[in-house]
């Protein structure tokens, strides 16, 4: 078959996904003007089918309360839900999230948030399970059982905003410069092999952790599979949903530390354990040949947050881009350095991880 | 040649890339030849496809695939440079002078790109030569892993001199894995498990040093360095060890 005619010669988007966070250790707060800007000027990365935002310390008034962010797609889906968050939890304190109409942003679903604590003496099939894992079985519960339904974010003192269209575009809808946050988290996507949804943007969360991606996880299947296996469900229809579950599972459940966490995504090449000391070598060993249905294979470039933390991480052999600066109290992990000099133009120190090495910053606290 | 020299400083902040480089097209169409651009931030493809004797000096951090393309011009950043820069430039020049991210000269077909901090993974993968068509890359500091992968031609010299990473060894991983034409140097030594497979680093003979030294003085007064200080120190050389490593893969010749 001969090709067509002037075959090369079209427009075509050249993208890859955008990602942006910002941690003041000192938990000093942060507008949201700042990863706003940030990733406004990343905008050329995503191409309008999803954007999103993770903000942590903007509910102080409710900081006790798991604050669920719920995305609905119709008033049935509302009413159903709201249901049974009334079943499962006290409810202290419930209103929709502000937005604003804007026209980037056509038909929207409803957004509503609900501050919740678990009932002293719980009386349904969850009642055994310990807290966490009970606000963790009601998400999985809202999000396969009520049709339109779905679980924004689910952690304490934090929330996530996210949407199709432009990172930019997402936060003038959920009003976000009204916001102040210690830390931040922000994604520009351009989805390659799965739906351009709501749900589907980034960043995913569960109880407090968050994460935005770049790039694409090939073992998602394996990696689904494995989760399912211990209760955590998939229903986001895209590869970074996992992500946030084995960090779950890993480091709340499984007690692994961050890096260690960080060492079964992105594990050393057998070469590398090889050459290791015979401690580490067993370590490793024993890691790889344990969390193997956990591995992250394909490219990324992650950014990880909870309450106290943010973490950085390439896949091993960096095939996305990953920059780190400082300034003052305040670090910023972003795909491209000039997101960070937007909105801070003078840095002390910018450098770009190691593959595989993650990058973890504390709140001084 | 003294072709008369037309300059204009431009202000990039707050410009999208599309606009800001049909207004540069636009201008060299009109006959300028020098440009000093300002408050540069993220925009994509500066000096990209762009033919001729031109100048470019660039303050700010510009976007990916700077000089994408180029043939012939002259770029300076003064600040830093993000991903792909001189991505299959055919002629010119590119000083960077603080550090660069990844695939620097990806599939370079001639020009130099001299850096003068370290820089990311990938960098001179896929670099060829035609004849006289020899793409250089001079890095000052470290190099992240795959450096020259798949490299067919053209010369990669790493010094490890201005790094921010002390303790990073000189190159990453998989130095030139799958490399099957060119040199790259190195300044000092390189740990054997850092090479890829089918490479070996050998000593530099006097016909190498001939041409580091040559190569070394360009950047060292490109970039104002002492050419002397990175003459002090032994090269070594990696090549792969035949004229064609990979010839037999698939059909055995």
């Amino acid at each position: 078959m001969k090709a067509p005619e002037r075959y090369y010669d079209f427009q075509k988007d050249i993208s890859g996904c955008g990602i942006f966070g910002v941690i003041h250790k000192k938990r000093g707060l942060i507008p949201g003007e700042m990863p706003i800007s940030a990733m406004a000027c990343m905008h050329d990365r995503g191409n309008g089918l999803g954007g999103g935002f993770a903000a942590y310390g903007i509910y102080p008034d409710h900081a006790d309360q798991y604050c669920f962010h719920m995305m609905c797609d119709d008033d049935s889906a509302i009413e159903n839900s709201e249901k049974m968050l009334r079943a499962y939890f006290d409810l202290h304190f419930f209103e929709p999230i502000p937005t604003r109409r804007t026209p980037a942003i056509p038909n929207p679903p409803m957004f509503n948030r609900y501050f919740v604590t678990v009932p002293e003496k719980p009386v349904n099939e969850f009642a055994e399970l310990a807290e966490e894992d009970y606000i963790v079985a009601v998400v999985m519960k809202i999000n396969t059982t009520i049709p339109g339904a779905f679980v924004v974010s689910s952690g304490k003192n934090m929330g996530a905003f996210k949407g199709v269209g432009f990172p930019e575009d997402i936060a003038d809808f959920f009003r976000l410069e009204e916001y102040k946050a210690y830390i931040w988290t922000g994604h520009n996507r351009f989805p390659t092999n799965t739906p351009g949804w709501w749900g589907g943007a980034h960043p995913f969360t569960i109880l407090n952790w968050s994460i935005v991606h770049n790039g694409e996880i090939s073992s998602y299947g394996i990696n689904r599979r494995y989760l399912c296996e211990h209760d955590y469900l998939c229903t986001m229809m895209t590869d970074t949903e996992v992500v946030a579950y084995e960090l779950d599972m890993l480091i709340r459940k499984h007690g692994l530390s961050w890096e260690m966490a960080a060492k079964c995504f992105a594990p050393p090449f057998w070469d590398e354990i090889e050459k290791m000391n015979p401690e580490n070598k067993e370590l490793y060993t024993t890691l790889r040949a344990t969390y193997g249905p956990g591995m992250l294979n394909g490219p990324f470039a992650i950014l990880v947050a909870d309450n106290t933390r943010l973490m950085g991480l390439n896949d091993r052999i960096k095939l996305r881009p990953l920059l780190v600066a400082e300034k003052d109290d305040m670090i910023f992990m972003s795909s491209e350095e000039s997101a960070v000099r937007e909105v801070c133009p003078e840095l002390d120190r910018v450098w770009m991880p190691k593959a595989g090495e993650p990058v973890i910053v504390d709140l001084e606290d | 040649m003294t072709a008369k020299r037309k300059k204009k400083t431009l202000t990039a902040k707050g410009t999208y890339y599309k606009q800001f480089n049909e207004k540069i097209r636009a201008l060299v169409k009109e006959g300028v030849t020098d440009f000093v651009i300002k408050e540069c931030n993220g925009q994509r493809y500066i000096a990209t496809a762009l033919e001729g004797n031109l100048r470019f000096d660039v303050h700010g951090v510009p976007g990916q695939d700077l000089a994408a393309f180029m043939r012939g011009p002259y770029v300076r950043i003064h600040n830093n440079a993000q991903d792909g820069v001189g991505n299959t430039m055919d002629e010119g020049r590119i000083v960077i002078e603080g550090l660069a991210g990844d695939v620097i000269g990806y599939a370079m077909r001639g020009g130099e790109i001299f850096i003068q901090g370290d820089v990311g993974y990938r960098v001179g993968i896929h670099m060829k030569a035609y004849l006289d068509h020899q793409p250089k890359i001079v890095i000052g500091g470290k190099a992240g892993d795959f450096l020259g992968e798949y490299m067919a031609g053209g010369i990669i010299l790493l010094l490890g001199m201005f790094s921010g990473k002390p303790d990073a060894p000189v190159a990453g991983r998989s130095l030139g894995t799958g490399m099957h034409g060119g040199v790259i140097y190195v300044r000092g030594e390189v740990p054997e498990g850092q090479l890829g497979p089918g490479l070996h680093a050998q000593p530099c003979d006097s016909e190498d040093l001939k041409v580091i030294e040559e190569l070394a003085k360009d950047y060292a007064n490109e970039l104002k360095l002492d050419s002397k200080e990175i003459m002090s120190e032994n090269f070594v050389k990696i090549r792969p060890f035949s004229h064609r490593p990979y010839a037999n893969l698939y059909v055995p010749c």
